[in-house]
């Protein structure tokens, strides 16, 4: 492998950038494909198919193995609740790289969450520049549609890969309703998984963070994947 | 800590760039149950040092005792690994799966 394919294929992973590289098994030369050049391509077909499934593989009767390189999941969670504090080494573990989002400065301090970004901001303020994309799992914990609504909606326009609020079905009920009067079609409503995690009869803040965890994995490899 | 693609392929960059001979192993094909699925990296510097990993532990020592030769000569090579045979030379498979890795120098 050519040290600047090997370059750009780190670049392009900095850049959150989805790329594919193209390497023939039998010794000829490699290149790189990303999503802006795969057109007219000679291997357009299997290479966008890979870029959809996230997967590498053989592809070809001339043994081509395409690497297939999506952008490492981010995770933003609106809220530094209990159940955050629980869920930000959780994600860590599973090679995501949590921020967290809460205007209440009482919330957000350094003391209960000592190793990761907090934005004390409003939503409004602090998403933007977070570059929240298809490959971020998108968590609203806050209960409080005041920073949870606005927070939804951008999740909704950037078309993250999960969507998670807390709150019963009775909460989430009320939320649609809200949503709906500010224009959020029913279609991106029903992509919010509410109540949030998977049903494990999960109590303690840790228990909801893993249920929570475990349906963002689902999400990852079988919805992007 | 457990290391991810990201860190495993900016590795082989950074040693790269300091000078010195580097090769990737990237599993290429699986068949049967394998530890590790395909596109999973290991990165070898010429000093033998490795990050990642192709199998789960496996085959490992293998690979870059493999990658030490093609760091030397710059030819990639595809290595197959089967079931573990105790009377083999050869190190195997424990969980029974068939895996294809590819290795290959940086440069």
């Amino acid at each position: 492998m050519d040290l600047k394919l090997l370059s750009a294929l780190n670049a392009a992973r900095r850049a959150r950038k989805a790329a594919v590289l193209v390497t023939d098994l039998d010794g000829g030369p490699a290149r790189i494909v990303t999503e802006d050049v795969l057109a007219g391509d000679r291997l357009e077909e299997p290479i966008r198919a890979a870029l959809r499934s996230g997967r590498s593989g053989v592809v070809g009767e001339t043994r081509t193995f395409l690497t297939v390189q999506v952008p490492p999941a981010q995770m933003v969670v609106i809220g530094a609740v209990h159940i955050s504090q629980a869920l930000v080494p959780l994600a860590r573990l599973l090679g995501y790289d949590p921020v967290i989002v809460d205007p209440r400065t009482a919330f957000a301090t350094k003391e209960r969450f000592p190793d990761v970004t907090v934005h004390a901001e409003w939503p409004d303020v602090a998403l933007p520049p977070l570059n929240v994309d298809r490959y971020t799992a998108f968590i609203a914990l806050t209960h409080d549609p005041k920073i949870d609504d606005p927070a939804l909606i951008h999740a909704f326009e950037r078309d993250c890969f999960y969507i998670g609020a807390l709150g019963s079905r009775k909460t989430h009920a009320k939320r649609v309703e809200r949503l709906g009067a500010q224009g959020v079609s029913a279609e991106a409503m029903a992509r919010i998984k509410a109540p949030v995690g998977l049903a494990i009869g999960a109590i303690t803040p840790a228990e909801i963070a893993v249920s929570i965890m475990a349906e963002v994995t689902q999400a990852w490899r079988q919805g992007i994947a | 800590m457990l290391t991810s693609d990201d860190d495993i392929l900016a590795q082989a960059e950074t040693w790269a760039k300091a000078g010195k001979g580097v090769a990737v192993a990237t599993v290429v094909e699986t068949w049967g149950s394998a530890p590790r699925p395909v596109g999973s990296h290991l990165v070898i510097d010429e000093d033998g040092t490795f990050l990642g990993s192709v199998s789960g532990g496996c085959v490992e020592g293998e690979v870059v005792t493999e990658a030490l030769d093609v760091i030397g000569s710059g030819k990639p090579r595809l290595l197959e690994f089967g079931v573990a045979d105790e009377t083999a030379w050869r190190s195997g498979l424990s969980c029974g799966g068939r895996i294809a890795v590819y290795v290959e120098k940086v440069g």
